[in-house]
């Protein structure tokens, strides 16, 4: 087998090199201002990289691998090309980037706003410009009240410099950024729903088709993105597509903002190269599980709407979107929830379930209804006052609701429970038999 | 829609609310708001009005303020949108408050990742100060909700009041800052324990030069 190929070579999984991260001052150490901001490299030169022309620069961010950072992993660069490359009507194109940050567990966009907010500013402007877009809205939740202040505040130091506004940085291109304040509501993070928010309506998702790219805000074309896939395309096409895609396994390339929140003994957010192993990750930013290794009894690995992975499965799994998907969860937003042998998994699920119920909009019966109904169902389970045969009756109501509804909000409410269900079964029998006094468990006869 | 709060008497409410209008700065405010949106597409204004009408009637009621009916039917004129529909998106949204609350509205998350590392507590100490969730305190200083995930997770737990967030919290610590806004001192914002934003604490783990300098890395690509 002489002429076999050669094995390719391992791919990148970490640790980064400092040199190698995008966000440089993403726990604010220094100043966010644009001065300071342009001193780490941002705005340095950025008519150069508007210069590469609008389909250069999608073909650069499609051969750099960056899949959206908002938890659905959509290949960016495929998504701008959605873009209409001229206005047959009239109409013009418009870009929104999702600063809707409201998934539990996910703090990253917080971060780059309040101490970064020039590379997503300098974003806003190539992406824009690459999908032919006349403004940008960002769209920040309303609870980010300072990040919100220092969002206005760049934004008006970007216009003072004129790199974006008229003549955007010298390329003779028109480009507007907006700042759009939510006001409270987790469903504004799906794209319709936040279109429908910045036209002054209740945030509720949209039908699709049409979609965004056909008619999107106002009804003219629009491409939603979340901030991290926005604020780290220039310094992709600064340093090149192969440069980005040189981290992580096939089809999960680049760096990633992880947030790790819960038992750990040093919660923090970091950029880490994809495919970092779980463990890695841990023990290099976070100190390792509080009580050691041993102790660890499940993570959340993506922000709550992904199912749980127990302990041993996830110890040296690689966090990156396929590595995650085989162990039936999702890498969604990187929002790594850590839960220690002292958590009452019910309960923290349950609490998930809580949340959906208060997030619900109330557009689709199976998702306003069985919200509510599968939280309850949670609680009783919680206690242990139920029969077990409720267990699967649960498990069917979230199959009954997933796939149901308008938007993933349904399906989001859905997950986590069939992962508890799925892992935690013995626990909640458990539960339900402590309740009865200890007597066995009999199963209905037939 | 069961704990959604009474809307408060319609007649006291006019009585007091119906002449409501924008502080000269605010009416200046409004302008710059309503020009961010495109000729014709004013209603996309409403939430930032909104929230601008809330805060001048929390500055006259010292208050974190309210919006009561005539006030959002104010907005719903100037943006020449039906009140209903500015109703709507009042109701929509948790952040506009439809009935009053206190001096300081104390929002405690509750959700899953500032649970597993203390939210309890936290509310433990506000119901110790006399706090009740969904209630102002006799003294209308404190209002107490607990809200879902503010998006600070690895900063749990964490509160935010008013504009402020106070954040990796424990029993003592939140009693502290109860305490100190009683007494009308402004405690600490952020983390209140010594940690720099969601740097892990004790120090970095990466990007170490950018403690003492703003070090600029791309001598090194």
């Amino acid at each position: 087998m002489s002429d076999a190929p050669a094995p390719a070579p391992a791919p990148f999984v970490g640790p980064l090199d400092d040199k190698d991260r995008i966000f440089t001052n993403l726990y604010g150490f220094q100043d966010w201002g644009i001065d300071a901001a342009m001193k780490r490299g941002d705005w340095d030169n950025t008519k150069a990289l508007l210069e590469k022309g609008q389909d250069a620069i999608i073909e650069e961010m499609k051969a750099s691998g960056l899949r959206g950072r908002g938890g659905a992993g959509f290949p960016t660069g495929m998504k701008w090309s959605f873009m209409p490359k001229e206005s047959k009507d009239g109409r013009p194109s418009f870009l929104v980037i999702n600063a809707d940050e409201s998934e539990p567990g996910s703090c990253k966009d917080r971060e780059i706003i309040r101490h970064d907010p020039h590379k997503l500013i300098e974003g806003a402007l190539v992406a824009g410009f690459a999908m032919r877009a006349r403004a940008a809205y960002i769209y920040i939740r309303g609870e980010f009240i300072y990040e919100a202040k220092v969002l206005f505040a760049a934004v008006e130091q970007a216009y003072e410099k004129g790199f974006i506004g008229k003549n955007a940085c010298g390329s003779g291109y028109d480009f507007d950024v907006f700042v759009h304040r939510g006001a409270g509501a987790y469903i504004c993070g799906e794209e319709t729903a936040q279109i429908e928010s910045i036209e002054g309506k209740k945030g509720q998702p949209r039908l699709k088709p049409p979609f965004p790219a056909g008619a999107g805000l106002y009804g003219c074309p629009t491409t939603v993105n979340n901030v991290e896939s926005i604020a780290v395309a220039p310094t992709i096409l600064r340093r090149g597509a192969s440069w980005f895609s040189g981290f992580g396994r096939e089809n999960n390339k680049g760096t990633k903002l992880f947030q790790i929140s819960g038992h750990v003994n040093k919660p923090a957010v970091v950029e880490e190269s994809m495919g970092i192993p779980f463990r890695e990750l841990i023990d290099r930013h976070c100190g390792g599980i509080r009580g050691g290794w041993d102790n660890l009894l499940a993570v959340i690995p993506g922000g709550s709407s992904v199912p749980l992975v127990p302990a041993e499965q996830i110890m040296d799994a690689p966090m990156d979107f396929d590595g995650l998907r085989a162990l039936g969860s999702g890498l969604g937003t990187a929002a790594v929830i850590v839960m220690d042998k002292s958590t009452d998994i019910v309960r923290a699920i349950s609490r998930i379930s809580y949340f959906y119920k208060h997030e619900s909009c109330g557009q689709c019966t199976p998702c306003r209804e069985g919200t509510g109904w599968m939280w309850r169902v949670m609680e009783r389970l919680r206690t242990g006052d139920a029969d077990p045969s409720e267990i699967d009756m649960l498990f069917e109501v979230t199959k009954q609701v997933e796939g149901h509804t308008i938007c993933a909000l349904g399906d989001a409410a859905a997950w986590p429970i069939q992962g508890l269900i799925r892992h935690f079964r013995p626990e909640i029998e458990r539960r339900i038999a402590e309740n009865r006094g200890g007597a066995p468990i009999m199963e209905a006869a037939e | 829609m069961a704990d959604a709060p009474q809307i408060p008497d319609e007649a006291e409410v006019r009585a007091r609310w119906g002449g409501f209008q924008w502080t000269p700065e605010n009416a200046e405010q409004a302008k710059k708001v309503i020009a961010r949106y495109p000729e014709g597409r004013q209603q996309s204004a409403v939430m930032p009005l909104l929230d601008l009408a809330q805060r001048q009637v929390g500055a006259e009621t010292q208050t974190q303020g309210w919006l009561p009916v005539p006030v959002i039917e104010y907005v719903a004129d100037q943006l020449d949108m039906p009140y209903m529909r500015a109703y709507e998106v009042a109701t929509f949204y948790t952040m506009y408050n439809l009935a009053p609350v206190g001096r300081y509205h104390v929002q405690v998350c509750g959700t899953t990742p500032c649970m597993l590392r203390g939210s309890d507590d936290v509310l433990a100490a506000c119901r110790n100060k006399g706090l009740v969730k969904g209630h102002t305190t006799p003294d209308g200083l404190f209002t107490l909700t607990e809200v879902e995930c503010l998006g600070a997770c690895t900063n749990a737990p964490m509160v935010q009041i008013n504009d402020d967030n106070f954040e990796d919290l424990t029993y003592d610590s939140m009693t502290a800052i109860l305490e100190d806004l009683a007494s009308g001192k402004q405690p600490r914002v952020g983390p209140q324990i010594d940690r720099q934003t969601s740097c892990p604490e004790g120090g970095p783990t990466t990007l170490k030069e950018m403690v003492s300098e703003n070090h600029d890395y791309r001598g090194q690509w």
